[in-house]
């Protein structure tokens, strides 16, 4: 192609006192930093909270700082599930699903005081906090939480993710709930195809 | 009129009347003109009619709800042609009966009209269905029975359209019912985790190629050829 590049610059020099060229590091700290860094959400906006997480997505507040840019409409491309505002008892299995269908790693930020407790809504229809369903990391309080509370939450997950250590084989542990109780959902019924998730079935991590 | 002077809302002019009265009386005013007619036409269903903030409210006997309804809807010189809503009012007083009340409106008299009908507690609460009259009474009934457990008769579909078929705590705007509702918290989310989320719907609501068959004739043929842009 007539492009050669000169010959001191086609070799690289592994002399310590020579120090360009390369970086020596942790596994795990290049490994947590590319994914605290590149968290996918997976919007699950039900009530006011929701308005405020699109403000936070918006240009004032720019998610996209913190390698949030994309939305991540279909649970098997998600990193982390953001549950913004109340889930009423209806929405308790499709949350649910939608949580197992998002395949490890992942994590959940429970935004808001009635994703987190049930807030005002201690009635006979309102889950009284998402963590009765799935694992919470973070918690956001506010009612509506403005976006300088979600992006603060947000950083601390990214600070958690920063700091796990892949040999710790704990982490990314799930709990398969016994088969018996209401909470376990068949591999089968995780992988279903839905339509509105296209092609996307080769992405499941249920093993099967 | 000077610069300085405030227009009120709905006075376009000064001394001009607005169309929208400003000084309602809350009682006693003169009801509107189809209080009389139904009272002239169903004598012995017509229990009572009341004006209140200027609104007509004509109380009707529930065995002939269905009958007024549609007369209401077909008169020529009534022709009430719009259900704004339909819903229920439960009181404090365990002796007042429970009211199902209609909201109609008269789109060509430009008329606004309120019929309720009052069904006593103790009883299974029944009443005739309007959804032969009008389609928008189909989600309202649905609604009415979920939150308060009155049955439609005539009804094609009666079924629960706010909490989940499986639901078995009762119906929740009925005054017994506990706020927190009936079961323990762990005891209603065991339940809520149970119900299949997709098993609510029918296949007709699922699939939308049945509704194919109902497009208009015209836009089937140009569907049929091919054409993928709706209009």
């Amino acid at each position: 192609m007539g492009l050669t590049a000169p010959a001191e610059h086609r070799t690289v020099s592994y002399a310590p006192e020579s120090q360009e060229g390369w970086v020596a590091t942790r596994l795990d700290f290049l490994v947590n930093w590319a994914r605290a860094n590149s968290l996918w959400p997976m919007p699950f906006g039900t009530a006011c909270c929701a308005i405020e997480f699109m403000a936070t997505a918006a240009s004032d507040f720019d998610l996209a700082r913190f390698g949030m840019e994309r939305m991540s409409y279909s649970p098997r491309q998600a990193d982390v599930l953001i549950c913004a505002g109340r889930v009423p008892f209806k929405l308790a299995p499709i949350i649910r699903r939608i949580w197992q269908q998002m395949p490890q790693p992942k994590w959940c930020i429970s935004m808001g005081a009635c994703a987190s407790t049930g807030g005002m809504f201690d009635n006979y229809a309102v889950v009284q906090g998402i963590d009765t369903i799935i694992p919470v990391d973070v918690y956001v309080p506010g009612c509506p939480p403005r976006p300088e509370g979600l992006l603060y939450g947000i950083r601390m997950l990214q600070e958690k993710v920063k700091n796990e250590r892949a040999a710790d084989a704990g982490t990314r542990d799930e709990m398969e709930p016994d088969p018996s109780s209401q909470l376990y959902i068949p591999p089968s019924v995780i992988d279903e195809l839905g339509e509105p998730f296209g092609n996307s079935v080769n992405q499941t991590r249920s093993g099967l | 009129m000077s610069r300085f002077e405030v227009v009120r809302t709905g006075a376009s002019a000064p001394g001009v009347e607005p169309a929208t009265q400003r000084n309602v009386a809350h009682r006693n005013a003169d009801p509107n003109p189809s209080a009389k007619a139904l009272q002239e036409k169903f004598s012995s269903a017509i229990k009572r009619v009341e004006v209140i903030w200027g609104e007509t409210v004509v109380y009707v006997d529930p065995a002939s709800v269905h009958e007024v309804m549609g007369w209401l809807r077909d008169e020529p010189s009534q022709r009430y042609d719009f259900l704004s809503d339909l819903t229920a009012v439960e009181y404090r007083d365990a002796e007042v009966p429970i009211e199902v009340v209609w909201h109609l409106r008269s789109l060509p008299f430009r008329r606004f009209l309120r019929v309720k009908a009052q069904i006593p507690k103790g009883k299974p609460l029944e009443i005739a269905s309007v959804y032969d009259l009008y389609r928008a009474a189909d989600w309202l009934e649905r609604e009415c029975y979920d939150m308060f457990g009155i049955r439609f008769h005539g009804h094609p579909d009666l079924r629960r359209i706010l909490m989940w078929e499986s639901y078995t705590e009762g119906f929740p705007l009925r005054k017994d019912f506990p706020l927190r509702g009936r079961f323990s918290r762990s005891e209603q989310l065991r339940q809520a985790l149970a119900q299949n989320p997709e098993a609510r719907y029918s296949m007709e609501e699922l699939t939308i190629a049945d509704a194919f068959a109902e497009l208009p004739a015209d836009m089937r043929e140009r569907l049929g050829k091919g054409e993928r842009t709706g209009e």
